[in-house]
């Protein structure tokens, strides 16, 4: 049999679902937790304080790496759960959620580059 | 104690001389310490000898007694009665054509299991006075788990993708591959790989987990099959980046 080429987006499915499982508490932690409780200073997320954290190089690159697996892992996992959920369009599902995310990581990058 | 009576509802089914499946109840006093299988046979040997189930060794190592009690797929060796209620519904393995009554057609699993190659293949090939293999306690553990399966297919009765498409290579059949691939002892990988890395491989499976559920024996395949994806999804991309390389 012919080995499959669905390495490629399970890989992001894999690497989205494995990050975005540890950035989401530390982004609870901050902006849920952390500014209101004052347990950090309110001015974290003033806009001022976060255009500047955004346009710095670094974050700008980390940014889109974050936006990338998650937009990815999001659309796989959206890809299978259609499936079992007994829609058995997986062409037409997989090129809605697949393109989806190839629109958001193109905006992504268009976005933090101009910002 | 006196025996509680339960009601019996098992599917039947003669393909010579029905044109479909219909239940058949039976009522059987059943003993504390019984499980589906004693009933079974109480069956057999006092109401109704033409009822046919397969089973052996009674204490969940065979892996022949399988089918589904109450809508689950279960070993009915290890189905104690009085786990379950008054009326028992049991009916031959989900996603296998029925053969007769509880029995079930295999082949297709058979042929699936031998396509993954479920054997070792050593790198050369020792004569009986070269000695065994030798393999520490570390090397062991790393596949131990998956060596626990008995071949009950309860798994593949459990898996909706294997219900939605029966080419899919299925639970038990890749775990066991994946427990060769993990043999320190064994070289095989590339020629299971064909197989594995498929389509219809590890890649048909979404991670329902079912299979690892339902599995007597704590075999885990649903773990399997991820690892083996991690480990293809490596493959792939070092055959992308060294077209031709020895793996």
């Amino acid at each position: 049999m012919k080995r499959s080429h669905k390495p490629i987006i399970w890989s992001l499915f894999a690497a989205g679902g494995t990050f975005t499982a540890f950035m989401i508490p530390v982004m609870i932690l901050i902006t849920g937790l952390g500014v209101p409780l004052g347990l950090l200073p309110a001015q974290t997320l003033d806009y001022e304080s976060v255009l500047a954290f955004v346009q710095h190089p670094l974050t700008r690159i980390a940014l889109f790496g974050t936006i990338f697996l998650t937009v990815w892992h999001a659309a796989h996992r959206l890809r299978i759960t259609a499936h079992d959920f007994g829609i058995r369009a997986d062409r037409v599902v997989a090129t809605i959620f697949y393109g989806l995310a190839a629109i958001t990581t193109l905006v992504a990058l268009v976005v933090l580059a101009l910002i | 104690m006196t025996p509680r009576r339960i009601e019996f509802e098992i599917l039947r089914y003669d393909p010579d001389k029905m044109q479909k499946p219909e239940f058949q109840t039976y009522l059987v006093p059943c003993e504390e310490d019984w499980v589906v299988l004693d009933a079974l046979n109480y069956i057999k040997d006092e109401l109704d000898r033409t009822l046919s189930y397969r089973w052996s060794c009674h204490m969940a190592v065979c892996g022949s007694c399988s089918m589904m009690i109450n809508g689950e797929p279960t070993l009915s060796c290890k189905s104690f009665v009085r786990d379950l209620p008054n009326q028992v519904c049991i009916e031959p393995l989900n996603n296998f054509p029925i053969e007769r009554d509880l029995v079930v057609v295999l082949d297709d699993f058979l042929g699936k299991l031998n396509s993954v190659k479920p054997y070792l293949i050593p790198r050369e090939k020792k004569s009986l006075e070269e000695g065994v293999y030798l393999q520490s306690p570390a090397q062991l553990k790393k596949f131990k788990q998956f060596t626990l399966c008995i071949n009950c297919t309860l798994c593949y009765a459990a898996c909706p993708q294997y219900a939605h498409d029966e080419n899919f290579v299925g639970p038990a059949a890749l775990a066991l591959a994946h427990r060769y691939n993990l043999d320190s002892r064994d070289v095989g990988r590339t020629a299971r790989q064909d197989v594995v890395a498929s389509n219809l491989g590890i890649w048909e499976c979404s991670f329902v987990g079912a299979c690892s559920e339902v599995c007597p024996h704590g075999v885990d395949p649903a773990g399997a099959i991820q690892q083996a994806k991690i480990a293809s999804t490596g493959d792939y991309f070092m055959d992308l980046i060294l077209p031709g390389r020895k793996s």
